[in-house]
């Protein structure tokens, strides 16, 4: 069997029939000549079809920042706010709580936010700008769930030693009161704080860093 | 049905008949596949009731096609319109309750019958050699199966559709280093939103039933080849007599068209039943929670996801670590791929394994049963240490099979297929 035909060899035994021996070496480099091209134009032919796959102009002009008015915030409350078709979870954190949360650092995955997303003015024990609001993307970091509010500490369903915070109905992550994560909870890190900053005190703006940095109601 | 007036195999080619039969053997191979497939194609005389299984997964597929080409006449994708227009299905299109119910019931009962097709192959040992190709084609089938059935319950865009997107689709996060681009790229969004759903829609009506139905023809391209395995695990083709047919063989036509007819009919009784009297069947076919539209900022009190997914999502949530967690459910699922290599006994049936082999295989039935039930119960307490201790005999069975399965005292196996009752 030729050169050329070995280079076209269908499976052992299915050997094409070619007669001539003169232009195998034109035939083989024609043929792998012509293979590499039209790989490289799958190649091209792909990127479109992957690429329409992403997140449109449209989609992405729409993740513009929000502003939300905190100005009838209650103490205590948890109101939901939506930034780039994700939930954020804005809390007005009671003082107790707030000076509370160092007594958690023991059980938790990730107390001082080394492994978890945020920016870094809210890479703190509070994991927020200022103490009293706290602003979050509200999906677990397991599977993105939504964890439900349980701010009174020792609540009947998770306990007396519960210090008041959030636990996820999906999978059972719990979280304190700066979102961090509880040891034995599925999550790996601290719920996700996105950018944000305050056009004036009572107003928060989501997706922005370039605002105060100071909030209070 | 095939025509009763067909030539007899051997009295000249059919070519030099006349009428149209003739007239249409001269331009396409008529005759010969009916021959090669029904006729001529012999398999054992031993077949029981596990053998009903493969066939009715094909009858499953035809109901699905059809009454999902339909549901789309009507449907109207899009996050703003999608669950009104299943509303509207529901209450004002013609019988439009029964196609959708005939739909949500096929899938549910597409799975049931899959997942019996697929024990029968382990109880016979089916997937052993020469069938291992013919295992795994059935194995890639399970797998579009499952990418099919999630992504047509996210259509509805239920409460449920959406947080049984936004999980799963974050699953792909756990992966190191690309997932969280990912995520984005197979939701086209910051968040599941309409964009997903359009993209789900596309998979599921057109793009993953082209491949179920090129994967069916390639799993019946390999049973063809190799034949079917029976519950004695011997091979038929081992003893032919003068003409070339299996001793142990029969006409696939009338023999087991005629067996699986009956079974057919059975099936279908079951499936009407369940479409007129138990549509939702208590929650397990559609859930409550669906039953509301897709509401992002409220998460259902409690996430479970159908029935048939539930061993893998017991194992999930058992691991109180994300990558962990996702890992063993993907192995949980892939270990099936592997059991023609893993699998070491030299006998085939469990009519002809040891204790120790049929000790291994009831704690795997056992430990299934009992995930897909935990994997429906809230992830709490008792649930969550029940799934740790059942994801143990599940992962035992598949990892230490090259083990036992070697040291397992098996009985001698028969030349030829016998009859037990």
């Amino acid at each position: 069997m030729s050169e050329a035909a070995g280079a076209m060899t269908v499976g052992p035994g299915l050997e094409p029939e070619i007669d001539s021996e003169l232009d195998a070496s034109r035939r083989k480099f024609l043929t792998a000549a012509t293979g590499a091209v039209a790989a490289i134009g799958v190649g091209f032919a792909v990127v479109p079809f992957v690429e329409s796959w992403n997140p449109s102009e449209r989609a992405l002009a729409l993740g513009a920042p929000v502003e939300v008015d905190l100005s009838k915030m209650e103490l205590g409350q948890l109101i939901t706010s939506t930034w780039r078709e994700q939930v954020i979870y804005i809390v007005r954190r009671p003082k107790g709580l707030v000076a509370a949360l160092s007594k958690n650092d023991a059980t938790l995955k990730d107390p001082g936010s080394a492994e978890s997303t945020q920016p870094a003015y809210a890479r703190n024990e509070m994991r927020s700008r200022t103490a009293e609001f706290l602003v979050m993307i509200g999906y677990c970091t397991h599977l993105g769930c939504l964890p439900k509010a349980f701010f009174d500490p020792g609540d009947p369903v998770l306990g007396a030693a519960w210090p008041g915070g959030f636990r996820c109905p999906c999978h059972g992550s719990r979280y304190d009161m700066a979102g961090r994560v509880f040891d034995g909870s599925p999550a790996p890190t601290n719920l996700v704080v996105p950018p944000y900053s305050y056009r004036n005190p009572t107003t928060l703006v989501i997706g922005s860093d370039s605002g105060s940095t100071q909030g209070a109601a | 049905m095939v025509d009763g007036a067909l030539p007899k195999a051997g009295d000249g080619t059919v070519a030099s008949k006349g009428g149209f039969w003739g007239w249409l053997n001269k331009r396409f191979p008529a005759e010969s596949f009916v021959r090669s497939q029904l006729l001529e194609y012999y398999a054992p005389k031993n077949f029981n009731f596990w053998y009903f299984f493969g066939f009715i997964a094909i009858v499953v597929l035809v109901i699905q096609l059809v009454s999902g080409i339909f549901l789309t006449m009507f449907y109207k994708v899009g996050a703003a319109t999608a669950f009104d227009s299943v509303a509207y299905i529901m209450r004002e299109v013609d019988y439009g309750w029964l196609i959708r119910y005939i739909h949500s019931t096929g899938a549910s009962l597409f799975f049931a019958v899959i997942y019996l097709h697929m024990y029968r192959g382990m109880l016979y040992g089916s997937y052993k050699a020469p069938r291992e190709l013919l295992w795994l084609f059935g194995m890639v089938i399970y797998l579009a199966l499952m990418a099919e059935a999630f992504m047509g319950y996210v259509l509805p865009w239920g409460n449920m559709s959406y947080w049984a997107a936004q999980v799963i689709i974050n699953l792909f996060g756990t992966i190191p280093v690309i997932g969280g681009g990912l995520v984005q790229w197979i939701r086209g969004d910051y968040g599941v939103s309409d964009a997903t759903l359009n993209r789900f829609f596309a998979l599921h009506v057109v793009a993953i039933p082209l491949i179920l139905l090129l994967l069916v023809v390639l799993h019946l391209v390999a049973l063809r080849q190799v034949g079917s395995n029976n519950p004695d695990g011997v091979e038929i083709k081992a003893h032919k007599d003068a003409k070339g047919k299996p001793l142990d063989g029969i006409p696939f036509h009338p023999y087991y068209t005629v067996k699986d007819l009956v079974g057919i009919c059975a099936f279908l009784t079951i499936f009407a039943l369940i479409v007129f009297y138990l549509p939702t069947f208590g929650g397990l076919f559609m859930e409550g929670a669906n039953f509301t539209p897709a509401d992002p900022v409220s998460t259902p009190p409690e996430i479970t996801p159908s029935w048939y997914f539930t061993p893998y999502y017991a194992i999930l949530r058992a691991v109180p670590n994300k990558t962990v967690g996702a890992l063993l459910l993907l192995i949980a699922v892939l270990a099936y791929f592997f059991l023609p290599w893993l699998d070491r006994s030299p006998v085939k049936s469990i009519r002809y394994r040891g204790w120790v082999f049929k000790t291994f295989f009831g704690l795997f039935t056992v430990s299934f049963l009992s995930l897909m039930y935990l994997g429906m119960q809230p992830a709490q307490g008792i649930y969550v240490v029940l799934s740790r201790i059942m994801a143990v005999p599940y992962f035992a069975f598949f990892l230490l099979m090259p083990f036992y399965s070697r040291i397992d005292p098996v009985k001698p196996v028969p030349e030829r297929v016998t009859f037990h009752g």
